[in-house]
């Protein structure tokens, strides 16, 4: 057990410092300077050239890249050129925001698409299931920016129940606050609960034929037990394997309905920094995300363990 | 469950990064699952008709892949005119769908939005399904150092925020137009395509028809072309078909943003950005729910196709 | 609803001989996209309280239809079932849902071919094997878990206080068998359906596990059905027959009357399939030609006329009823030209029939013969 997560972990080191260097890499091939941007029209060579020194630009890219790991391992992911805030800052901000849309819409997508498979993968292709599953092909064809604006429109702007735009931190009012975040929430939900209905339907159908499906009901027990404590866990693994996908693809993914929303998390964050060139917070925020996605993938190997003993036997 | 199984049988050659990675194999074996929900409860593979909706799937695709190629031959209102006579109008004889804020025809704005998610769409698979395919057919075949290099090196890149590495790339590449991002997309998508292709390639390639054809001498590019393409073909045009919704919905974040095709040339994704700003949605609300809707009846009609086809297909491969 | 929840109430259990299942006419059909197949046509057979009745037939002959219709374990959906089985005093094909769930695991329960797939594979066993003491004899958590331990013990396992922690995966296949056997018998049923209970093992292994199966049956008497491919299996352990062809039984009688008069080809040549010790090696076994027909369309007449060496005209004009050969001792057979004369004794007669075997003067209760 501890040596298998012990080699997935390594795995996962190697992996984060790759993507360290990748995204080190990648804001540096980003066209226009910071100087440029910082100084706009008074961009000289030699202004260009001592704010590189005092940013520490003018050194190698080996360099660079060690004094900026080097400051991340002592907490300090450096500074924004653009508006002087700290990317720690930055990070600290935007985060709670993605998280709490993260959460918020896995928890809703969890809680329909689950019980909902449960209850169709039973009886497959009747009135009830047929009907659930060409609503989740509508929730696929509905991304957030399709969806969101509709929402918008409809409940905001005509039923006025919901703010169409900003939010009140949850440490301050946490109901508004989960009042403000259910539209947004609900406009990311709808694709994963499409995708993780249809994949766990799919598997507990394949697995209700197993063998030991049949064992159990002649053992007598009731088909709730059945579903819930034979048939489920089995078929979990791609639902996890999606999840973890799909929960990766939110993280700084959501920038979207931050936008529309004017909540800004860190995805609208990065996308105004891109826009900016403004490197550290753009690097700082994307070797979050990309450690934060590792450490997913890490949690649902974790997770693959605890649902299949036999995983670990290699 | 037995996908996994057999997929480590065959995976003798995974790199120290990957190998037994039970997250990829549950990816690749997700992909793989795609194929087995058409099973009936005796666990006979279900022969499903098409049914009237695929038709009509189809036949809206069609539609609009046709008014998309012809649009300049059609009697439309220029889509960047604006008439300012006409503000905001509703549905008329000559404004079909009416017309935005600035007066232009929302109609002819639709028809020719669709060229950019169309070509986005159909033109980044292809792209991936060449590139992806062929790398995923080799490296899943040959195996070896190639095959564990090409693995590792896609599993690292999936690992990487995609939508930041794409939003940098149209952002380095300025400024955007349509084929700079097609080709933007189309390479980004190589490394999943690939995966698809690699496994499913994985999953065919000691089968008893293959190593029989082996055995008698058959060459490389024999096998892959007759024993070993023919097999991945429906499971790359199903997975194909996926791809073109999911780019023609990341096209449409991106255009939402501002990041794709510059206005004024209309894409639905910026028609929906412009409808939804500017309190436009209490005034006007048309101007976003026309591309909404197109946008879709567009992805609903492209997954309902892909999954139909999915479950025809299949029927294919159980018979092997 | 409510009345369906009521408990159901049993006979106290009957001496061994007793009528305990009573099968009359089943038929069982599945529908399919190609058309309706007659998995289990028109069959009958009983058995009683401790005894064994061995069902014994080709793949695809329905045995496996027969064991799950029988225990109604069959999905309702598609399926077709008539017919009576009448079980310690309830017919089970009448029961609701709720209450059959209270005869199944408790009084009635069935032991899976492959216990790789029917063991749940993410699931320890000790708790597969609890779950049912605790739905039907509502034992504590540590009470079931005790009973479970014991039960692993009884049927061989060693070290059992360990190995109820273990998963399904780390067991070798005779053990895994065992642990099926141990969920089979958990609370004591008064018939267990043994479908293909050693197909999947080592030949040495198999006979532990059915001379286990035997004694364990001795002890509890309990009663068995075991269905199997292989006469051999059933020739010194049943103390009946019932040989199934494509979905119907051709011949049914008391073990050592089947093989010492024979009346259906098809038994003969089952019994031809087996090796004897007896032959000189070299000797081949004789294969029954051809395939068991199709249940969709099957055959006009003796369904086993197109592979019967004996067939003549009326073979395959009419079908011959399952009837009495007027002896004493309830030998049932259908054949238009019954063979007559025993099989050369098969190796497994020779041997002193074990302890718990046939008493040919005590046979089970006689169905009705159906022509």
């Amino acid at each position: 057990m501890l040596k298998y997560l012990g080699k997935r972990f390594f795995q996962l080191v190697v992996v984060a410092f790759v993507i360290s260097v990748l995204v080190f890499l990648l804001v540096r091939i980003l066209p226009g300077s910071p100087a440029q941007v910082i100084l706009g029209s008074s961009y000289t060579k030699e202004a260009a050239a001592q704010l590189n020194a005092q940013l520490g630009l003018n050194h190698s890219l080996i360099i660079q890249y060690w004094d900026w790991i080097l400051n991340i391992f002592h907490g300090n992911f450096g500074q924004s050129y653009i508006n002087n805030e700290t990317v720690a800052h930055e990070l600290a901000t935007g985060a709670p925001i993605d998280l709490e849309l993260i959460i918020l819409s896995q928890i809703v997508a969890f809680a329909v698409s689950i019980p909902l498979a449960l209850t169709t993968s039973r009886r497959p292709n009747r009135w009830f299931d047929n009907v659930s599953t060409t609503g989740t092909f509508g929730m696929l064809a509905l991304p957030p920016f399709v969806i969101a604006p509709i929402m918008v429109a409809i409940f905001a702007v005509n039923l006025k129940w919901f703010p169409a735009t900003g939010e009140v931190p949850f440490t301050q009012a946490p109901l508004t606050n989960l009042h403000d975040f259910i539209l947004p929430s609900l406009a990311i939900t709808a694709g994963s609960i499409a995708v993780y209905y249809r994949l766990l339907r799919s598997d507990l159908i394949a697995t209700l034929q197993e063998d030991f499906i049949t064992m159990a009901r002649s053992k007598g027990l009731s088909n709730r037990t059945i579903m819930l404590r034979h048939a489920f866990r089995p078929s979990t693994f791609s639902l996890m394997a999606a999840a973890g996908i799909n929960i990766g693809g939110l993280l700084a993914g959501t920038f979207i309905v931050e936008y529309l929303f004017a909540i800004p998390g860190l995805g609208y964050t990065l996308v105004v920094a891109v826009n900016q060139r403004d490197y550290l917070v753009v690097q700082g925020i994307t070797l979050v995300v990309a450690l934060a996605y590792v450490v997913l993938q890490f949690i649902i190997d974790f997770l693959f363990t605890v649902v299949d003993p036999r995983v670990i036997r290699e | 469950m037995p996908n996994d199984r057999e997929l480590d049988a065959t995976n003798n050659t995974e790199a120290v990064l990957t190998d037994h990675y039970p997250g990829m194999a549950a990816i690749d074996e997700t992909i793989l699952n795609l194929e087995t929900d058409a099973i009936s409860p005796d666990g006979e593979v279900l022969k499903r008709p098409f049914g009237p909706l695929f038709w009509v799937a189809i036949g809206w695709v069609s539609l609009i892949i046709l008014l998309a190629i012809l649009a300049n031959l059609l009697p439309l209102q220029n889509p960047n005119y604006g008439n300012y006579n006409i503000l905001n109008a509703g549905p008329s004889l000559q404004h079909w769908l009416g017309t935005d804020d600035l007066g232009r025809d929302l109609f002819s704005r639709i028809v020719f939005g669709s060229r950019v998610s169309l070509v986005v769409g159909f033109g980044a698979t292809f792209i991936s399904i060449v590139a992806g395919g062929t790398l995923g057919l080799l490296s899943g075949y040959k195996g070896g150092a190639l095959d564990s290099t090409m693995n590792a090196a896609s599993f690292i890149i999936l690992a990487f925020p995609a939508i930041i590495a794409v939003i940098a790339l149209v952002a380095v590449w300025a400024p955007p137009n349509l084929w700079k991002i097609t080709l933007i997309l189309g390479v980004g998508t190589i490394p999943l395509m690939y995966r698809v292709i690699r496994a499913t390639t994985l999953a065919f390639a000691n089968r008893d028809f293959v190593v029989a054809a082996k055995t008698m001498g058959a060459t490389t590019p024999r096998i892959l072309f007759r024993e070993i393409l023919p097999n991945v073909v429906p499971i790359g045009v199903t997975f194909g078909l996926i791809s073109v919704a999911g780019l023609i919905v990341l096209e449409g974040s991106l255009a939402f943003l501002g990041l794709s095709v510059p206005l004024p040339t209309p894409s639905w994704g910026n028609m929906i950005a412009e409808g939804s700003n500017n309190g436009l949605l209490s005034i006007n609300p048309l101007i976003m729910m026309w591309p909404a809707l197109s946008m879709f009846l567009l992805l609903l009609s492209i997954n309902l196709i892909g999954d139909r086809l999915r479950q025809r297909l299949d029927v294919r491969e159980g018979l092997l | 609803m409510a009345r369906n929840q009521e408990r159901l109430t049993f006979p106290p259990l009957g001496q061994p001989g007793d009528p305990l299942l009573e099968v009359r006419d089943l038929h069982t059909s599945f529908r399919t996209t190609r058309g309706t197949v007659q998995a289990v046509d028109g069959v009958s057979l009983s058995v009683a309280s401790g005894r064994t009745l061995g069902v014994v037939g080709e793949s695809g002959s329905g045995k496996t239809v027969l064991s799950r219709s029988i225990m109604g374990l069959l999905p309702p959906r598609d399926v077709v079932r008539s017919g009576t089985v009448e079980f310690a005093g309830h017919d089970l094909t009448t029961l609701p849902p709720e209450q059959l769930r209270q005869v199944w695991g408790a009084e009635l329960s069935m032991i899976f071919q492959d216990p790789m797939t029917a063991l749940n594979p993410v699931k320890r066993i000790g708790v597969q094997i609890t779950e049912s003491i605790r739905l039907h004899q509502g034992l504590s958590k540590k009470d079931a878990m005790a009973s479970a331990v014991a039960l692993l013990h009884q049927v061989g396992i060693p070290s059992p206080e360990d190995r109820v922690r273990w998963y399904p995966f780390q067991l070798s296949g005779g053990m895994r068998q065992r642990v099926m056997i141990a969920i089979a018998l958990a609370c004591s049923p008064r018939l267990v359906m043994a479908d293909e209970p050693t197909t999947g093992l080592d030949v040495t292994i198999q006979a532990q596990i059915l001379d286990l199966l035997s004694s364990l049956q001795k002890e509890r008497n309990m009663a068995m059905i075991l269905v199997t491919h292989d006469l051999g299996v059933v020739a010194n352990r049943a103390d009946e027959i019932a040989v199934m062809y494509a979905g119907r039984i051709v011949e049914r009688a008391p073990t050592k009357k089947l093989f010492a008069n024979t009346h259906m080809p098809y038994t003969r040549a089952l019994m031809d399939s087996i090796p004897r010790l007896s032959d000189p090696s070299g000797t081949r076994l004789t294969a029954i030609g051809g395939r068991p027909p199709d249940l969709i369309n099957p055959p006009a007449g003796c369904r086993f006329a197109p592979r019967c060496s004996y067939a003549q005209d009326k073979c395959h004009q009419s079908e011959p009823p399952l009837r009495s050969t007027g002896e004493p001792g309830d030998h049932l057979f259908a054949c238009w030209y019954p063979l007559s004369g025993s099989a050369t004794v098969p190796v497994t007669l020779k041997e002193p029939p074990s302890a718990g075997s046939p008493t040919p003067s005590n046979p089970a209760t006689p169905p009705k013969d159906p022509s």
